[in-house]
């Protein structure tokens, strides 16, 4: 008894024999080329996406600094005029104080001069008096006798002495 | 008017050959029954081609080698003219090479993610390999008998010793995953599928078969020669082609991923 479908354990080798050396073909000539390829491009855009991944880092890396760079120069603009407002305060304030000073000064030389001219004044008006005494004197001398002009010149004399000071 | 002419001119032309085609008869049914054809298409016990005058064997495994041949030759004009020209922004050709590889091997990579390396140039071979020899006997290649009549060359998957070869090679590809991964476990897993080879073989050879021998039954009779044809021999088998294609090398890829899945991912699932 033979086997049955006719099977052929020869011609079961011989298909294996076939199918090996076509799947060896394949591979050398088709598979593996095209799939060299495919790696080889799915490598090139993984590379292109990790520099475009790496790039937006850099550039969120640069704008982060930047945003720090422009904070600090804020906040160092910021202390800058406080700065400039207390020195324009203290200025100010120092200007005040020196007209306050300076108006005192011109206050209290007025206030001198014043004085000063009022006294002249006083003294201008006691040497005027003086002057129309003795202009009065001379006439009364001359209209009553020796006695009368030495008594008035008596009378004179005590009241310089009465004069108060100024 | 034209159109008139035309059509009686085109009734015409098919009753003639249908009269000639009658009047000349079929050679096939002079030199042999329906049943011995039926039989020698299973058996392959009577027209058998001698290769290389070394051993007689069955059609199909000359259809194999002629398939393989076929194959390697258009790989290789690929790989001079095509290959070289590859460009990131695919043409038309490398679109269609680029998706039959990446299909094989994303099956591969889906259905056995643990090692997957051999798996896709195997089912990508088989898959090719399937789909061409189905197409094969569409072509109508002959071949010269050892008793000196003439034959279209078959389906290679029709002969029954391709279809055990292609099973158990399959078979022995499936324990040899489990074994590199998980050693005497991994043989264990692939022997409780003990029913595989005979099932994977007998799929692909029942399939072929039932095809030709239906080609076979309506050629033989010079009535059913007319339109069934075109359905039967080119619709059938190109379907055949695609979903014996796809049955092989889905169950391939399903199986070796099952035995070649590492033990705690095992435990882990369960």
């Amino acid at each position: 008894m033979g086997v049955p479908l006719n099977i052929d354990w020869q011609q079961i080798l011989l298909h294996l024999m076939n199918f090996a050396i076509l799947a060896g073909g394949l591979y050398f000539l088709l598979y593996k080329p095209v799939k060299d390829f495919m790696d080889k491009r799915a490598a090139h855009y993984k590379e292109m996406e990790e520099e475009a991944a790496k790039k937006i880092s850099d550039a969120d890396e640069l704008r982060d600094s930047y945003q720090k760079q422009l904070e600090d120069v804020r906040a160092e603009i910021e202390k800058e005029r406080n700065e400039a407002r207390r020195e324009n305060e203290a200025e100010a304030k120092k200007q005040i104080e020196e007209a306050r000073k300076q108006a005192e000064k011109i206050i209290a030389e007025a206030r001198a001069e014043a004085e000063r001219d009022s006294e002249k004044a006083l003294h201008d008006s006691q040497e005027a008096m003086k002057e129309l005494v003795a202009a009065a004197t001379e006439r009364l001398m001359i209209k009553n006798d020796d006695k009368a002009i030495d008594m008035f010149l008596d009378s004179v004399e005590r009241g310089q002495q009465h004069e108060p000071e100024g | 008017m034209r159109n008139k002419k035309g059509v009686i001119l085109w009734l015409l032309i098919v009753a003639v050959l249908f009269a000639a085609s009658l009047m000349c008869g079929s050679p096939a049914g002079e030199t042999e029954s329906v049943q011995t054809a039926m039989r020698d298409a299973v058996l392959h016990d009577i027209n058998r081609i001698s290769l290389f005058g070394i051993k007689d064997v069955n059609p199909g495994l000359i259809s194999a080698f002629c398939v393989t041949g076929i194959l390697l030759i258009a790989a290789l004009i690929l790989r001079i003219t095509v290959i070289p020209g590859f460009t990131y922004v695919p043409g038309k050709a490398q679109l269609l090479m680029e998706t039959l590889v990446g299909m094989f091997d994303g099956m591969a990579k889906e259905n056995s993610p643990h090692r997957n390396k051999g798996l896709g140039l195997y089912i990508f071979t088989a898959g090719v390999y399937i789909f061409c020899s189905t197409i094969f006997e569409l072509f109508g290649f002959q071949a010269v008998t050892t008793e000196g009549t003439s034959i279209a060359l078959p389906a290679p998957l029709s002969d029954v010793n391709a279809a055990i070869a292609l099973g158990c090679l399959s078979y022995l590809f499936i324990i040899s995953g489990g074994v590199m991964q998980n050693g005497i476990t991994g043989v264990g897993r692939a022997l409780k599928e003990f029913s595989l080879p005979i099932s994977m073989s007998f799929r692909l050879f029942g399939a072929l078969l039932s095809g030709l021998l239906v080609t076979e039954l309506v050629y033989y009779y010079i009535t059913l020669s007319f339109v069934l044809p075109v359905i039967i021999g080119v619709l059938f088998t190109l379907l055949h082609a695609l979903i014996q294609s796809y049955v092989l090398t889905m169950l391939t890829a399903l199986y070796y991923g099952e035995v070649s899945e590492p033990k705690s991912d095992k435990n882990r699932i369960k």
